[in-house]
């Protein structure tokens, strides 16, 4: 069935997004807190902390450095929607990526607009962390064309074959910069998950009430989208059961998140730049040529 | 309960404390106490921050520091003095350089005792500080014009106050 041209399917999708999604990111990062905390030896706060704090920012009194800032959060909010929109779609890959990325932008031109120097030097951060996961997801991209012959994520769901199965590498690579995506330690220099260390929260250090509720927001939304793009590893024509699999296989990945989050300490960015250009190419390259052979 | 009450965000401010308290502020965070029960997060930023934590008492060059981050912080927010020191000057309130509890500076919402406080106390300040903080937010809602801090600056001048007392001394919490 289609509505003015789109399948019933992709509309569905892009709504269960645009309403779901906030609230499961929402519980996970609840759960991110919870678990933490349990690792930690704390009872750690509720589940649904995260719908507190967001409640609470909104309802603080507005103050806002300057229009500019408001304005390029709202992008930054508005492009990640719509590149989970066309990602839930399932639309194009790569016209996701690179709505996605143009968020990303936004945001750091956010915190540069803040001129706060802790806000410069997050912004600074943040310029590189996409710059070292950028070239692996194109290759993803690019692998995912080789294997499937497209770049619509809806075709996957048409496979015979998981995309796992012709990408391994390349998936290993991508759970890679998944955590420079997420900005969960060790990768979590731009923003220091926690507010009190050297850069006061990096870009987000002048945001407050409601700019930062937003950004919260964009997170939520950021989050699923980027565990959307863990499951398109795993789905094939399966039906529901290669939905559930997808399901499963993004939550243990987002576990494991949280696990390496507690686990190790921040790098520098030398670092990071330096293991996910290495990992993207050594990873890219051996399965590009593994594809070119079969 | 209103929403607010239920993410009390804290920044610490450590006046001319002898770092005793400081050192059980700290304590109420680690897992024995566990402060992120209540939703408490340790900010280090007045802008995030909904509760001001100041230990220790005020002299000369805190003061400016200690009303900037007041300023700085918005509404609604809570002020708790932690420990004798900040109460009134403690131990150290004779001294030729201190001016007094916090409340010589800036309006303090509630008195939290103890040489050095315990961490119990400061859960009990913080508990305390979520009650007027939610008081606040619901006389905040009665009158909406108090959102808006641009047209609170235009009529009272707030931010020139911030600039008046800034005689150059970074603001260092924590
Ligand atoms: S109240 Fe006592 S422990 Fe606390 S800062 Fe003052 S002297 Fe130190």
């Amino acid at each position: 069935m289609e509505i003015f041209g789109f399948s019933i399917w992709s509309i569905i999708g892009v709504i269960a997004f645009l309403v779901i999604a906030p609230f499961i990111g929402c519980i996970l990062a609840g759960l991110d807190r919870k678990i933490t905390a349990g690792m930690q030896g704390r009872v750690g706060p509720k589940l649904l902390q995260p719908w507190w704090d967001f409640r609470k920012l909104l309802a603080k009194e507005d103050a806002t450095v300057n229009g500019a800032q408001d304005l390029y959060v709202w992008l930054y909010l508005i492009f990640i929607v719509l590149s989970g929109m066309v990602f839930f779609a399932g639309g194009n890959f790569l016209l996701c990526v690179f709505i996605q990325t143009l968020g990303a932008l936004f945001f750091i031109l956010a915190g540069y607009s803040s001129r706060s120097p802790y806000a410069d030097l997050g912004a600074e951060r943040e310029t590189v962390q996409v710059m070292s996961y950028e070239p692996m997801v194109l290759l993803v991209a690019i692998g995912m064309f080789m294997a499937t012959g497209s770049f619509y994520v809806a075709d996957l769901l048409s496979a015979e074959m998981p995309l796992v199965r012709y990408l391994p590498l390349i998936f290993i690579g991508f759970l890679y910069v998944l955590t420079i995506k997420l900005r969960k330690s060790p990768f979590d220099i731009s923003m220091a998950q926690h507010a009190h260390q050297e850069i006061v929260r990096g870009i987000v250090t002048e945001f407050s009430g409601r700019t930062l509720a937003l950004v919260e927001l964009s997170h939520w939304y950021e989050t699923i989208l980027f565990l959307g793009w863990t499951g398109m590893f795993v789905v094939w024509a399966g039906g529901w059961v290669a939905g559930v699999v997808a399901v499963v296989v993004a939550l243990v990945i987002w576990f494991f998140e949280i696990w390496i989050d507690n686990n190790f300490a921040r790098f520098k960015w030398e670092t990071m730049l330096r293991s996910a250009w290495w990992v993207a190419l050594v990873a890219g390259t051996v399965n590009i040529v593994y594809l070119l052979f079969i | 309960m209103s929403n607010v009450g239920k993410s009390p965000w804290i920044i610490h401010y450590d006046g001319s404390s002898c770092n005793g308290c400081d050192i059980e502020v700290l304590a109420a965070l680690t897992p024995l106490y566990d402060a992120e029960r209540f939703g408490v997060v340790n900010t280090g930023n007045p802008k995030h921050a909904d509760i001001f934590v100041v230990t220790g008492g005020i002299n000369d060059q805190n003061a400016p520091v200690v009303k900037q981050i007041y300023d700085q912080m918005l509404e609604p927010k809570v002020v708790v003095a932690c420990g004798a020191c900040a109460c009134g000057g403690g131990v150290y309130q004779t001294c030729y350089n201190i001016l007094g509890g916090v409340d010589t500076v800036i309006p303090v919402d509630a008195y939290v005792p103890g040489c050095a406080i315990k961490p119990e106390s400061i859960l009990d300040a913080v508990i305390a500080g979520v009650g007027i903080l939610d008081e606040k937010a619901k006389a905040m809602k009665m009158n909406p014009a108090d959102k808006d801090r641009s047209e609170k600056d235009a009529s009272t001048g707030a931010h020139a106050s911030v600039a008046d007392v800034d005689d150059g001394t970074n603001a260092d919490a924590e």
